[in-house]
């Protein structure tokens, strides 16, 4: 009946203007994607978009190759391989070769270097190993990063000062410089003292990784930090009172009442905070580990196509980001019925 | 049962403000003592000096024998035996109505899931409220929500209550079915100190009253006393001004 939309199935028309607009959308999209392909082809760019894939799985040739020089004694089948044992006096060695990629018979004269038979098989490429690095450090700093954040939140707001000026030190160390220098103190100063030391004990090195995964926990636990602090303080002071009045102890409040109301308020700026560590991982690459960037770095030096490979990086890191994002809404909406 | 002793507080921040100034007061076991007083008079800020939630400054306050000043004085075990309900309800919203009324119980009383829930229930009933045991705070109405928070102290089985202006929140029809619960309990032998401005609360409950005016205890006595006889001229100006 009237205007203010007294039943949802009527829905007020949009006027011309409005698709007028989505119009010019499309059209600027389509003008900058077409400027730019236009100018790939004037300095004579090649797209070659189907030799993408083979960095994700390809199939890979593999040849049984022998190592001596000698006579094919025996060909043993067992299951679906044959055993070829290749002697030359008293030397002899044996080859396990599919049946089907056999490519010599008994009595054949072998030299070091020939092919006994050959065999695919599929591999996982770089890119997809990048992928799953990137994740993969991305899943543990965020893990580390949340842990670290939690206590450094609640130790910001105590009232001991030893635990709130230590929170305080390392937030606004941890924010107030880049995150490359951070990589780089974590990797060529923590890293070399704590690898020489170890060594000098006899204890295996530490991996590079875990150096990057502590720069990036450290790094967004003072974020996060500052998320919980933020979320705690907004929850009303009544709260706090109401359970320590019924005689429980700071912690007793903390865990039953104060952090699981401070949960949902924490969660969305949390969610933008899991989505930088992931593009900030990209920088792990300069301590030569090999996560979506590195990776996308080397398949560029090796094929020459950079162009495709940088869109691609570019879109893994989105495909990345916005599963994310979208798990974060999820929980979130399904947190606040709840 | 509480034994208050020259106890002195003031607030620094933002300004200077003497809350407290040496109060002292003696309530014994099972009396109902109702403070009065205009705004910024103290008597909150004495209230919540009772179970530590503002600390004083100076002074001793004895709670069933313990010197609650002392730093040694272990200040849960304390709070669990005063229960303190508050002007703005403070329910757990996270929490349904059984919960809420359960977890102080699970949590510092270790009594099992099913003893406290038993227990709840039996409080949740008295205060009239049984059904609304699997909703949530905010499903309920400001009278609701206030029972509920008695509830939720009663189950400590305290031998102290404390009321925070239980009433001053609530729409006008609602203020009769929480002081019927009090009534209740003041009939039941609890000890109460009542902060709050129903002086036909008072009258009818009050085993004593006290009145006070910036940060002190001005005058004391029978609510007989206090409504017909009061002596000093800054009682009879407030009662003047609220009867």
């Amino acid at each position: 009946m009237g205007l203010m939309g007294s039943s949802p199935s009527i829905k007020t028309p949009k006027p011309t203007a409005y698709y007028l607009w989505v119009g010019v959308f499309f059209l600027i999209i389509f003008g900058l994607a077409s400027a730019l392909y236009y100018a790939t082809l004037k300095i004579d760019y090649v797209w070659r978009w189907y030799r993408i894939p083979q960095y994700f799985i390809y199939l890979d040739h593999v040849e049984i190759i022998s190592q001596i020089q000698g006579t094919v004694e025996a060909m043993t089948p067992k299951e679906d391989q044959i055993l070829v044992e290749v002697r030359e006096g008293d030397e002899a060695e044996t080859y396990a070769v599919p049946k089907d990629g056999l490519r010599v018979e008994e009595g054949d004269f072998i030299y070091p270097g020939d092919v006994l038979g050959s065999y695919s098989k599929w591999r996982v490429g770089i890119l997809m190993k990048g992928l799953w690095l990137t994740l993969k450090v991305s899943v543990i700093a965020i893990l580390f990063g949340v842990i670290i954040g939690l206590f450094a939140g609640l130790a910001r707001i105590s009232k001991n000062p030893a635990a709130k000026w230590l929170a305080i030190t390392y937030i606004e160390l941890i924010r107030g410089s880049p995150l490359l220098v951070q990589i780089f103190i974590w990797y060529f100063v923590l890293g070399t003292l704590i690898n020489t030391i170890m060594g000098q004990q006899g204890i295996s090195q530490v991996r590079p990784l875990w150096f990057g995964v502590a720069a990036l926990a450290s790094f967004a636990g003072a974020y996060v930090a500052e998320i919980v602090r933020a979320g705690i303080q907004s929850i009303h002071r009544g709260q706090t009172e109401a359970s320590r009045s019924l005689g429980m102890t700071y912690v007793q409040s903390m865990i039953h009442v104060i952090l699981p109301q401070a949960l949902r308020r924490i969660l969305p700026p949390l969610a933008g905070q899991f989505i930088s560590l992931i593009k900030d991982s990209s920088l792990l690459g300069i301590i030569a580990i090999r996560e979506l960037s590195k990776a996308t770095r080397e398949v560029v030096t090796t094929s020459l196509q950079p162009f495709e490979l940088w869109f691609l990086c570019a879109l893994l890191y989105l495909f990345l980001t916005f599963t994310l994002s979208m798990l974060l809404q999820y929980l979130e909406r399904r947190h606040l019925v709840t | 049962m509480i034994d208050v002793r020259h106890v002195y507080k003031t607030f620094r921040t933002p300004h200077e403000v003497h809350a407290l100034v040496d109060v002292t007061a003696k309530i014994d076991p099972g009396e109902v003592v109702v403070v009065i007083g205009p705004s910024g008079s103290g008597k909150s800020t004495f209230l919540r000096c009772l179970n530590q939630l503002e600390v004083a400054d100076s002074g001793h306050i004895w709670i069933d024998g313990t010197d609650i000043m002392n730093p040694k004085a272990d200040i849960n075990k304390i709070r669990a035996e005063v229960g303190m309900v508050f002007q703005s309800f403070n329910l757990f919203p996270h929490k349904t109505v059984l919960e809420n009324v359960t977890l102080a119980q699970i949590v510092v009383r270790k009594r099992t899931k099913a003893q406290a829930v038993e227990k709840a229930m039996a409080l949740l009933e008295k205060v009239g409220i049984k059904e609304k045991a699997g909703g949530y705070p905010d499903q309920l109405s400001g009278g609701q929500q206030q029972r509920v928070a008695i509830a939720r102290a009663l189950a400590m089985d305290p031998k102290i209550m404390l009321f925070d202006e239980p009433t001053s929140a609530l729409d006008p029809e609602m203020i009769g079915e929480v002081l019927e619960v009090m009534k209740t309990l003041a009939r039941e032998g609890m000890t109460m100190v009542v902060v709050t401005h129903e002086m036909g609360f008072a009258r009818e409950v009050a085993d004593r009253v006290i009145f006070m005016d910036e940060g002190a205890i001005v005058e004391e006595g029978t609510p007989e006393h206090f409504f017909k006889n009061p002596i000093h001229d800054r009682t009879k100006l407030f009662l003047s001004q609220i009867l």
